[in-house]
């Protein structure tokens, strides 16, 4: 291995083909294959010892939670809080099963589910889009960025009273004000994370012949996508937080309103159930967005 | 050696004549950034299938020089010109190697090799032409990893494979084993000259390390400035035609001598003395 064999050492050609030795044993005899490298491959994790650690963290985060739904009962159970503030868990399950029984829940869940992703949708798309020409173009940044940051640093609820006066109470507004929250974090991270993009990696693709076009889907797309996920998945919980804050404001579906109508009619069981339903929603959209972001990251980086 | 070199070689799917290599001819060349004279009055020859190692101080415009040959970067003054005619923007008959392996993460060592080919390059035949030069540099075994999957210097041999990939007329390499650990870069010191064997190819290569350069190269071209008027910038102070067939013994006792030389040139005194 340290010393190079002669060519009257090299093994003879395995393929019996009568060629010279191929390229390949050529290499192999110089020891640059198989015993010089196959050791220095650095090998990735069983796939099993994975799983069982995950396992053990899923139950472990479900701890917490139990012990929490405990403590409530209890509480309630044993009358240190009245009832009319803290309601026990119990009833709270019954208002879930009477409100599922008669259709509204499925109905506020599936309105509030319908607007968050319309609005995440649009927000992201115009979010990417905008994120990309501020991040690819020193023109594109010196024109829009100054003007993009000052409307990022408008408080987003102040858009309420103009979208209600233009678009109205309705679908149009919700989506549009859950878009608006949902453009910004996209647009930040995109256009960071494409200023950054390794300029070795952008000056290799350049020396190797490729135009604007190419560099941009070959090199920088590829390399920015983890961000574009992370991105995504603040803006998915920017969308909720939006999402209830329209609903509150002027709405006759949703959880949002659901909060409200609770409040008037003094249901606190009601508005418990709500704000744990807005608690699985955005955590289970998060997990979907979270598995989509680990397959990602093991398929780009 | 001389048996060797050439049976790979056949087996190429296009077998490579030395009319693949190129003649690079720099006149006059010079380069300022912002009024500070970097290099000056380069004047150069390099024939077609030659091997030129450059050396000289951190910072005396080594790596602009090839930087200007692959047209990454434009000489102030002067002109470069690759078989006869002027490099100009980005100049594909040249390929360049890096310090760092440069390979794209979210590709596979052969995806990336793949990158390296010239466009429009049939999908066929393009994979057939990376299969064999992964076997060149020894990564036949690997050529589905990742580049984190891989060690530094499985890394830089397939950033070898992919300059290779479209036959250029002129190989130009900054440093490209500067990063590896000192057994590595011996080898791949070897595979370069294996490499240029099997696909003959003008190489100008940047390095740090006089014994390499004398190892590799049919010239060693000293750059630096003057040290009566540093101010005026680096230009070439020395050439020197490194003699013996290669491969070279690294220990031969003439290279020994050009090696106290091209240290001195360097500022490096052989022995230390207080």
């Amino acid at each position: 291995m340290t010393e190079k064999p002669s060519l009257a050492e090299a093994p003879a050609p395995d393929s019996g083909a009568g060629a010279p030795a191929s390229l390949h044993q050529y290499a192999s005899t110089y020891g640059y294959s198989a015993a010089g490298t196959e050791g220095n491959l650095v090998r990735e994790p069983v796939r099993g010892e994975r799983r069982g650690g995950q396992g053990w963290i899923i139950v472990a985060g479900l701890v917490l939670p139990a012990l929490l739904l405990v403590a409530w009962f209890l509480i309630s159970a044993l009358g240190l809080v009245p009832e009319y503030r803290l309601p026990a868990p119990q009833s709270v399950w019954l208002a879930a099963v009477e409100f599922a029984e008669n259709g509204t829940l499925a109905t506020h869940i599936a309105i509030s589910t319908q607007r968050v992703l319309l609005g995440f949708a649009a927000g992201s798309i115009l979010g990417l889009a905008l994120g990309a020409l501020v991040g690819l173009s020193k023109w594109g940044s010196a024109f829009l960025s100054p003007t993009i940051g000052a409307f990022r640093a408008v408080p987003s609820l102040a858009w309420v009273p103009l979208l209600v006066l233009y678009i109205g109470i309705n679908e149009d507004s919700k989506v549009t004000l859950i878009a608006i929250g949902a453009l910004f974090p996209v647009y930040t991270t995109v256009a960071g994370a494409l200023r950054h993009v390794d300029p070795h990696l952008v000056e290799l693709g350049r020396a190797y012949g490729l135009g604007r076009l190419q560099l941009l889907t070959q090199v920088q797309l590829p390399a920015v996508v983890p961000s574009i996920v992370s991105g995504l998945r603040l803006a998915l919980a920017q969308a909720w937080l939006f999402l209830v804050a329209a609903e509150l404001i002027a709405s006759s579906m949703g959880l949002g309103f659901l909060l409200v109508d609770s409040q008037n009619n003094g249901r606190v069981d009601r508005l418990f159930l709500t704000i744990i339903l807005l608690g699985i929603l955005g955590k289970t959209t998060d997990a979907l967005i979270g598995l989509l972001e680990k397959y990602l990251l093991k398929r780009w980086s | 050696m001389s048996t060797a070199s050439t049976s790979p070689s056949a087996t190429l799917s296009q077998p490579s004549s030395s009319a693949g290599a190129l003649g690079v001819r720099l006149s006059g060349v010079g380069r300022t950034f912002d009024s500070k004279v970097v290099l000056r009055d380069v004047d150069l020859d390099i024939a077609a299938g030659e091997i030129v190692a450059l050396i000289g101080a951190s910072g005396c415009g080594k790596s602009t020089l090839l930087r200007q040959i692959s047209g990454l970067d434009q000489p102030s003054t002067g002109r470069i010109t690759i078989d006869g005619s002027p490099v100009a923007g980005i100049d594909l008959r040249c390929s360049v190697g890096f310090q760092e392996p440069r390979l794209l993460p979210w590709r596979s060592l052969e995806h990336n090799t793949e990158l390296g080919l010239p466009r429009g390059t049939a999908k066929g035949e393009g994979r057939e032409r990376v299969r064999e030069l992964l076997r060149l540099v020894g990564l036949g075994h690997a050529s589905g990893l990742r580049p984190r999957q891989v060690s530094g210097g499985m890394a830089q041999r397939a950033s070898l494979a992919r300059a290779l990939a479209r036959r250029p007329g002129v190989l130009v390499l900054d440093e490209p084993f500067g990063a590896l650990d000192a057994l590595t870069r011996l080898q791949m010191q070897d595979l370069l000259l294996d490499v240029h064997s099997a696909e003959p190819t003008t190489i100008i290569l940047v390095t740090h390390d006089v014994d390499e350069a004398l190892y590799l190269a049919d010239r060693v071209v000293l750059l630096g400035a003057d040290p009566q008027a540093p101010a005026d910038g680096a230009t070439i102070r020395s050439i020197t035609v490194v003699p013996g067939a290669r491969p070279r013994d690294r220990g031969d006792a003439t290279l020994a001598h050009l090696r106290v030389e091209l240290l001195d040139g360097l500022g490096v005194s052989a022995h230390h003395s207080s």
